[in-house]
C-alpha cells in the first residue's frame, strides 16, 4: 500500500517535470539567446560541474580550458577558455551557447548539445552504428540548466 | 609555422600544456640515409586552405618520433618482413605469387604507393593500393581476396610503401579521377554525426591544438600503415578513417567502400610534396 503511494507521487513529480519541459525542437532563441528555462527547475551548480568535465557527460573540457577544474587533466585548446563566462555572457545566453552554440556563433565547431534533427548520418553514440530509437539530444534540459548553472560561477 | 607561433604565444599564457602543443622542429632519416621530407610548402591542391603540409610525424614525442628513424626500432617493419615472405609464397589457382609477376619488390615496386589511389584503364576504376593488391590475387594468381583491413592486406601494404619511402607523394587529382576528387573532397567538408564534425574542423582548422589528450596532427596519410603503440598493430587508412568518422557520432562508412576510396584519393593528394613514410609509427 505504502508502495503504491510511493510510486504515484514519483509518477506525478516524473510527469509533473515533463510537462515543464521545453522540448529540443520547441528551444525559443532570440539571436542566440535562450531566456526561458528548459525545464523551470533551478540548475544545481554542483552536478553542472560533473557534466563539464566528464568525458561521457558534455566532455566540454575535451575543447575548452577551465582553470577553476585544473583538477580535470587533458583539457583541450579547440574554443576560448571558460574562465570568466559567467561575467562575459548573461544567463539566458549562456542557456543558448549551451543548448545550440550555432544559433549565437555561425559554423561554430561547438556541438549543438540539446537538439535531435538536421544531423548527416547520425550515429548511435560512439558504435559507429546508425542512430535507433534511442537517439536523444547529447544532454539532458536539467543537465543543460545544471551546466548554465555552473557557468555563471565562473567570474574573474 | 607563423600560425602556429601565434598559437602558441597565445596559449602559452592560458595552459601549461601548450608548450609540448605545437608541431616538433625535428629532421627525419630513416637508417640514418634516406632524408624525408615531412614539412614542406602547400601544393596546388591545399592552396588557401592550408599554409603548410605537415607529417603526423611531427605531431607526436620524441621517443615515437625516434622509434620511426630506425627500421630496427620500427615495429611497422615487422610485418613487412612477413609480408615479403608473402610476395614470394605461391597462392591460388595459378600457382603464382607476387614475385612469379613482378620479381624483386624493391625495383618493381619502388614508387608505385607514391601515386596511389589512383585511375585503372582497364577496370575504369580509382583503386586503392589494396583493391589493386586482390585485383592481381584474384585475376592474375586465381587466390581468395585478402580482407581490406586485415593483417595480410595491411602488411602487404606496409611492404610496397617501405620501398617507395622518401619519394614524394604525387597523387593525380585531374583527368579520369576528377570526380571522384571532387566527391572525397565533399566527404572532407561534410560535418557529419550528432557532434556535427568534418574532418577540416579538426584537421585543418585546429591541427597543432589539444582536443582532450590528443594533440591534432593534418591528418596526412603520407605515413600509412601506421603502427600505432595504442593498439599494436599495423592500421590502415580506411580503419583510420572509420575511427575519426565515429568519433563525430555518426554511422561510419565501411572500409573500402566508393565513400572512403574517394575520400582516400583527395587526402591523399593533400599530402603531395610530402615524402611516402609508410610504415610509420604513432601513438
Ligand atoms: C568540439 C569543440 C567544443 C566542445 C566539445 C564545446 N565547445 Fe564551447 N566553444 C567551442 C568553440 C570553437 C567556441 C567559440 C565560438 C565560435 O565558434 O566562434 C565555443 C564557445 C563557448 C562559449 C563562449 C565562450 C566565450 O568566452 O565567448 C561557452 C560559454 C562555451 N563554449 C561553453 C561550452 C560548454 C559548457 C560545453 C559543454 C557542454 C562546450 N562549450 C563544449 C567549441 C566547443
Ligand atoms: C573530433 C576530431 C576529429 C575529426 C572530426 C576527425 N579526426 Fe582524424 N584524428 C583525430 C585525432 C585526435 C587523431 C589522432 C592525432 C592526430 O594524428 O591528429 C586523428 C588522426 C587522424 C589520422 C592519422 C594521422 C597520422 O599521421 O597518423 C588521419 C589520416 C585522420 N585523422 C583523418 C581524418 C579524416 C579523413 C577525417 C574525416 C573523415 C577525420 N580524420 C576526422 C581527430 C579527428
Amino acid at each position: 500500500m505504502r508502495r503504491n503511494i510511493i510510486t504515484l507521487a514519483l509518477a506525478c513529480a516524473a510527469s509533473g517535470a515533463a510537462a515543464a519541459e521545453v522540448a529540443p525542437g520547441n528551444v525559443a532563441f532570440e539571436v542566440g539567446a535562450v531566456t526561458q528555462s528548459l525545464t523551470g527547475q533551478p540548475g544545481d551548480p554542483v552536478r553542472g560541474r560533473e557534466v563539464v568535465g566528464t568525458k561521457s557527460l558534455g566532455n566540454c573540457v575535451a575543447c575548452h580550458v577551465n582553470t577553476e577544474m585544473s583538477d580535470v587533466p587533458f583539457q583541450g585548446e579547440i574554443g576560448p577558455p571558460l574562465d570568466g563566462v559567467g561575467d562575459r555572457w548573461s544567463e539566458a545566453e549562456l542557456r543558448g551557447i549551451v543548448t545550440n552554440a550555432k544559433m549565437m556563433f555561425p559554423g561554430s565547431m561547438m556541438p549543438s548539445f540539446y537538439k535531435v534533427d538536421g544531423f548527416i548520418r547520425p550515429g548511435n553514440a560512439y558504435t559507429g552504428d546508425a542512430a535507433d530509437d534511442s537517439f536523444g539530444p547529447l544532454l539532458t534540459a536539467q543537465q543543460i540548466e545544471d551546466v548554465v548553472a555552473y557557468l555563471l560561477t565562473l567570474k574573474e | 609555422m607563423k600560425r602556429t607561433a601565434a598559437i602558441t604565444a597565445l596559449l602559452g599564457a592560458i595552459t601549461a600544456g601548450a608548450a609540448w602543443a605545437e608541431p616538433a622542429e625535428d629532421k627525419l632519416t630513416i637508417n640514418g640515409e634516406i632524408e624525408m621530407t615531412t614539412w614542406t610548402e602547400p601544393s596546388a591542391v591545399v592552396e588557401g586552405a592550408l599554409p603548410e603540409v605537415i607529417s603526423g610525424w611531427h605531431f607526436r614525442g620524441t621517443e615515437t618520433r625516434a622509434m620511426q628513424s630506425d627500421d630496427f626500432d620500427n615495429p611497422g617493419m615487422i610485418f613487412v618482413e612477413d609480408a615479403m615472405a608473402a610476395w614470394d609464397e605461391v597462392e591460388g589457382e595459378a600457382g603464382k605469387s607476387c614475385a612469379s609477376c613482378h620479381g624483386d619488390v624493391e625495383d618493381s615496386m619502388k614508387g608505385v604507393r607514391a601515386v596511389y589511389p589512383k585511375w585503372n584503364e582497364t577496370a575504369g576504376e580509382v583503386r586503392t593500393l589494396e583493391m589493386q593488391v586482390n585485383a592481381c590475387r584474384t585475376e592474375n594468381m586465381q587466390a581468395e581476396p585478402l580482407k581490406y583491413t586485415g593483417t595480410d592486406m595491411t602488411s602487404m601494404v606496409a611492404l610496397i610503401s617501405s620501398v617507395s619511402r622518401g619519394l614524394p607523394v604525387n597523387v593525380a587529382t585531374d583527368g579520369p579521377v576528377a570526380e571522384t576528387w571532387e566527391q572525397g573532397k565533399k566527404l572532407y567538408y561534410t560535418r557529419t554525426g550528432q557532434l556535427e564534425l568534418s574532418c577540416a574542423n579538426c584537421h585543418e582548422d585546429n591541427y597543432g591544438r589539444m582536443i582532450r589528450a590528443d594533440h591534432l596532427s593534418q591528418g596526412q596519410i603520407n605515413g600509412f600503415p601506421v603502427y600505432r603503440l595504442k593498439n599494436t598493430k599495423l592500421n590502415s587508412v580506411h580503419a583510420r578513417f572509420k575511427g575519426c568518422v565515429r568519433d563525430t557520432r555518426a554511422e561510419t562508412y565501411k572500409p573500402g567502400s566508393p565513400e572512403f576510396v574517394a575520400l582516400e584519393l583527395y587526402v591523399a593528394s593533400r599530402g603531395n610534396g610530402l615524402s611516402v613514410e609508410g610504415p610509420s609509427v604513432r601513438n
